[in-house]
């Protein structure tokens, strides 16, 4: 029988609790990292920059088509070849870093495309420079368009920051690995917690973004 | 790296052939367990819809590793004994076809409403229209997006390695811990995943090029 009462004692919650904190800790830092990162990449990629453009998007394109998972383990177990040993938490900010940079990026040079190229044009003819159109004028416009790509792709990173736990990251699927460890009865107890504090945090991200999009539109 | 690789050749190419697998099992499955929520999403039955919905809401919002985990232990606790490769297919599926039912409910709303208001008017039923009529249109519609599911979905099945599911991923730790060459083992076993995922995403990216 699984035992709900015991499993779901304080002390279990809370630890779970914790590692719900640095599951949100590593998504947040890692999004923000990833969007900067990401922004540079995807205008690099959209501008024709000669040989520069090729080379990133080239980058862009195998990683984007790698498994995360495979990245954390090359972050984590094959960079201290090179004598660069990153710590578990660093790691797999690192590693979500590198991965949702290149989504990022793409989401971006999509959603320049998706702007009229009146705009820049009608901007360079107004006398800006490239990349004076380019921050005032195509950006803001691009970003307002991206927000539900982005939103979501903000959701996946969430739920692929279970994955870290194969590099023991105290995130919130290791916390639960420990606590039904414990006991087999505490299996089913468990994973209705983890999985109810994931869709919490999600489906909130999703509805969000339904609402600013509809503000928006 | 040409030693690593010829000198586990066979665990390579294994891994491989687990990975190719485990994937078309689960976009099979996943295609058509996301078409039948994807129409249940879009009956005129509100009961119906709301199943649909909460279906896709919940398991979208679960990560893939949580719901794989989940089968792996609890299914041979109650039920049945099942291998890890067995279990992942399940977790992947499961994941996946959420996905595709949002993509495919796209698909549908995107037919516009007069096809199905002439095939019922022709006096066909809900589900003739459906079948017939308003399908076939929505599922060319969602090639593309459905091509980059399965792009994800490969990439996603490197969470068999969570559960001993000899994948690809597996095969490349087990080497990788063998060899110590662990940036080589990594890089091999990237290249196997491009192979599939790089053709795929291209031509599903001159797909969307074309259809726009």
């Amino acid at each position: 029988m699984q035992n709900w009462i015991d499993a779901y004692s304080w002390i279990n919650i809370r630890f779970l609790l914790q590692g719900l904190w640095i599951t949100i800790l590593i998504s947040v830092i890692s999004v923000i990292l990833s969007f900067i990162i990401g922004s540079v990449l995807g205008i690099i990629r959209y501008s024709k920059i000669p040989y520069v453009s090729k080379i990133v998007g080239v980058i862009i394109d195998i990683i984007r088509n790698l498994p995360l998972l495979l990245i954390i383990f090359f972050v984590y177990f094959g960079l201290p070849e090179f004598g660069f040993k990153p710590d578990t938490i660093p790691a797999a900010i690192l590693a979500m870093t590198v991965f949702e940079s290149t989504m990022i990026a793409e989401i971006i040079r999509s959603g320049i495309l998706a702007v009229n190229v009146g705009q820049m044009e009608a901007s360079r003819a107004m006398g800006m420079k490239y990349i004076q159109a380019m921050w005032h004028i195509v950006l803001p416009q691009a970003y307002k368009k991206m927000i539900p790509a982005l939103v979501s792709q903000f959701i996946s990173l969430i739920k692929d920051t279970s994955l870290a736990t194969i590099i023991v990251v105290p995130e919130l699927m290791q916390h639960g690995q420990v606590v039904y460890g414990q006991d087999p009865n505490y299996i089913i107890p468990v994973f209705v917690a983890m999985a109810l504090m994931y869709f919490v945090v999600c489906y909130a991200l999703s509805i969000l973004s339904k609402v600013i999009d509809r503000k928006m539109a | 790296m040409i030693n690593l690789l010829t000198n586990n050749w066979s665990a390579f190419i294994n891994g491989f052939g687990w990975t190719l697998l485990s994937s078309v099992l689960a976009l099979f499955f996943s295609l058509i367990i996301g078409s039948l929520f994807a129409i249940l999403e879009v009956v005129p039955n509100k009961f119906l819809r709301i199943v649909g919905n909460v279906y896709v809401e919940i398991f979208r919002n679960i990560p893939l590793l949580v719901i794989t985990m989940f089968f792996y232990l609890v299914i041979p606790l109650y039920v049945v004994k099942i291998n890890g490769f067995t279990a992942g297919t399940i977790g992947l599926t499961i994941y996946t076809s959420a996905f595709i039912a949002e993509t495919v409910r796209a698909g549908i709303n995107s037919v516009d409403v007069g096809q199905m208001e002439a095939a019922r008017s022709q006096g066909m039923n809900f589900w003739k229209a459906m079948r017939y009529i308003v399908l076939p249109q929505a599922f060319k519609l969602v090639i593309p997006p459905l091509g980059n599911q399965f792009v994800n979905l490969v990439k996603n099945s490197s969470v068999l390695a969570f559960v001993a599911g000899f994948d690809l991923m597996y095969q490349g730790n087990a080497i990788a811990s063998q060899t110590f060459d662990t940036v080589n083992t990594y890089l091999i076993v990237g290249a196997f995943y491009l192979i599939i995922t790089l053709p795929i995403s291209y031509y599903m990216r001159y797909l969307e090029k074309k259809l726009a």
